[in-house]
């Protein structure tokens, strides 16, 4: 049972798709690399590198500005991007679709020039306890500048988000409800949709944190109905430095512009500045051209893998596997067994501290995450300061897993 | 751990003696984090009354206690750490350091931490970590160096 290859032979081979990634093919210490560490960032396929060399090599220019060759060259393949990701992520319209450098700025982003302009003292902004710190801190300065309350969606042991809660929680004077669509630490997939249905139904607008999703679900902003979404390019494939806000037009109109500066003006006075219209409006200075170029390369790349339920089906299955046999290890404590997961292990070993787990892993050319994950108040909650993060992509192989759950053995069987 | 402190050998001899020590490993990265963690565990614990917020090691990522103590013009140092690859480094440093005399401490040249490549052996951020353990440890020498001034 469980076995992953059947799910993917069919469509792609595992081994193939590795060979697109340069770093794969690497030693670390003298071993084969076993990246685990998925969930920080993924690893690049070779064209995605190609497209960040090709435009520093072919085409470098400033893009809206110039009107010579390079600079049309440029501005057309820079403006590319946007219009893959509003498909991507299904959203009615490109000008919705703002760069940013990455998803902690997308919240920044919202928390300030929404926040600071819709916010009032007494009203409340609603998280959730499996929230990254990117997606806890903004809100916290927003409400302690606008003396409004944050308030946080309790997280049940299995790690699943107590939606009964959130009912009590929601009322008239929540403005802001903003909450990860998976989270990081423990790979719970939330059920945002209904988040998004309670926090309309009272009136509030919903930011939805998909750093840990787009590279693993199908997301429809518009089936969702969500009024925010944010994500990284460098967890899904693409080059570090760019992010994504998704905002409804409307809402991004009514919104002040965030930084002041070149592109992001109309007609500029010493009396006045008129402002540009979305995406300009939010993207003050030169962007990131390079990586935003780059970054729809990535996002050919996944959508040329097929049905994103099938890679997340070969995942999860990878996840089994791994979920499987670290249970049978004596003393090992999974963290976090929600009913929907991403393919994300995390667990805690008795006796044991995780850095010392980490290092040992390391040294047999195994990369996993141990620390808190930028979670710490999760943590918390679990009465532990950090956990081992294993965290797969679609280039891992069951090989791989069972190579981890042997080293990990090993590690134990010496240890104690 | 008694030592006989007439021959306790010199900051030098046991920097010497532990590079030594670790050339027998090769370079085998696997090898040489086991044999630190395992110094680590022979490290004796520190009492839990001395495990307070003073005398932990501020930079580093794991939680480092360390405590020294004048013994005649000797400092003698105790430490325990959270997890076993820093009781492993903090175990060297006690022993090249920990009952030599208080000027010694001071104008220590660590060398044998950049002969077996130890930088690389634990990664930046605990090398950081290691910078600060050494710093405390001279600190608590330039303490009792002006205490007995
Ligand atoms: C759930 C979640 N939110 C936000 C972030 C922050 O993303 P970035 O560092 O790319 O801004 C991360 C990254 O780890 C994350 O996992």
């Amino acid at each position: 049972m469980n076995q992953p290859t059947p799910h993917i032979a069919d469509k792609f081979d595992v081994h193939v798709l590795r060979g697109r990634f340069p770093v794969l093919q690497r030693q670390v210490n003298g071993k084969n690399l076993v990246y685990f560490d998925n969930a920080a960032t993924t690893q690049k396929p070779e064209v995605v590198i190609e497209a960040l060399a090709g435009y520093y090599r072919q085409y470098n220019a400033n893009i809206h500005r110039g009107l010579h060759a390079l600079a049309e060259k440029a501005t057309a393949a820079y403006e590319d991007t946007r219009r893959t990701i509003r498909q991507f992520i299904h959203a009615p319209e490109a000008d919705e679709i703002i760069f940013t450098s990455g998803t902690t700025a997308s919240i920044n982003l919202v928390a300030t020039a929404y926040g600071r302009k819709f916010l009032g003292a007494g009203d409340e902004v609603i998280i959730s306890a499996l929230e990254h710190h990117s997606n806890i801190v903004p809100w916290q300065l927003l409400c302690e500048e606008k003396n409004a309350t944050l308030k946080v969606i309790p997280v049940d042991e299995k790690g699943n988000l107590v939606l009964a809660d959130l009912a009590h929680l929601i009322g008239s004077k929540t403005k802001i409800v903003a909450v990860n669509h998976v989270s990081n630490s423990l790979g719970t997939i939330n059920p945002v949709a209904e988040i998004i249905r309670m926090a309309h139904n009272a009136g509030a607008v919903v930011l939805l944190d998909g750093a840990q999703a787009t590279a693993h679900i199908d997301v429809d902003v518009q089936a969702l109905d969500c009024d925010f979404y944010a994500f990284s390019a460098h967890k899904l494939f693409g080059p570090t430095g760019v992010g994504v806000l998704y905002g409804k037009r409307s809402l991004l109109e009514a919104m002040n512009p965030y930084q002041g500066g070149g592109e992001m003006i109309k007609e500029v006075t010493f009396e006045k500045t008129t402002y540009a219209e979305i995406p300009y409006k939010f993207e003050a200075g030169t962007p990131n051209i390079a990586d935003v170029i780059a970054f729809k390369a990535a996002i050919d790349f996944v959508e040329g893998l097929g049905d994103k339920s099938e890679l997340l089906r070969y995942e999860q299955s990878l996840l089994q596997a791994a979920t499987k046999q670290l249970k049978e290890i004596r003393g090992l404590k999974i963290i976090g067994e929600a009913d929907e997961k991403i393919g994300v292990v995390s667990f805690v070993m008795e006796g044991m501290h995780h850095f010392d787990i980490g290092m040992m892993l390391d040294a047999k050319g195994i990369a996993v995450r141990t620390g808190h994950h930028c979670t710490q108040p999760l943590m918390h909650q679990f009465g532990i300061e950090g956990t081992i993060r294993a965290s797969f992509s679609i280039y891992n192989t069951i090989e791989e897993v069972n190579f981890f759950v042997e080293s990990l053995k090993q590690i134990v069987e010496k240890w104690r | 751990m008694e030592v006989n402190k007439d021959i306790k050998a010199s900051i030098k001899d046991i920097q010497d003696e532990i590079i030594e020590e670790f050339s027998f490993l090769g370079d085998d990265r696997e090898s040489t984090i086991f044999y630190i963690m395992e110094l680590g565990q022979k490290l004796p614990p520190l009492e839990e009354k001395h495990k307070t917020e003073d005398n932990i090691i501020k930079g580093c990522q794991s939680k480092v206690w360390l405590t020294a103590g004048l013994e005649g013009e000797r400092i003698n140092y105790k430490a325990d750490s959270n997890t076993e690859i820093t009781k492993g480094l903090i175990s060297l440093l006690i022993r090249v350091l920990s009952d030599q005399k208080i000027d010694s401490i001071l104008n220590a040249d660590l060398y044998f931490i950049e002969k077996i490549g130890m930088g690389q052996i634990i990664g930046s951020q605990r090398s950081n970590g290691l910078v600060a353990m050494i710093k405390q440890m001279k600190l608590y020498a330039l303490a009792y160096k002006s205490k007995l001034n």
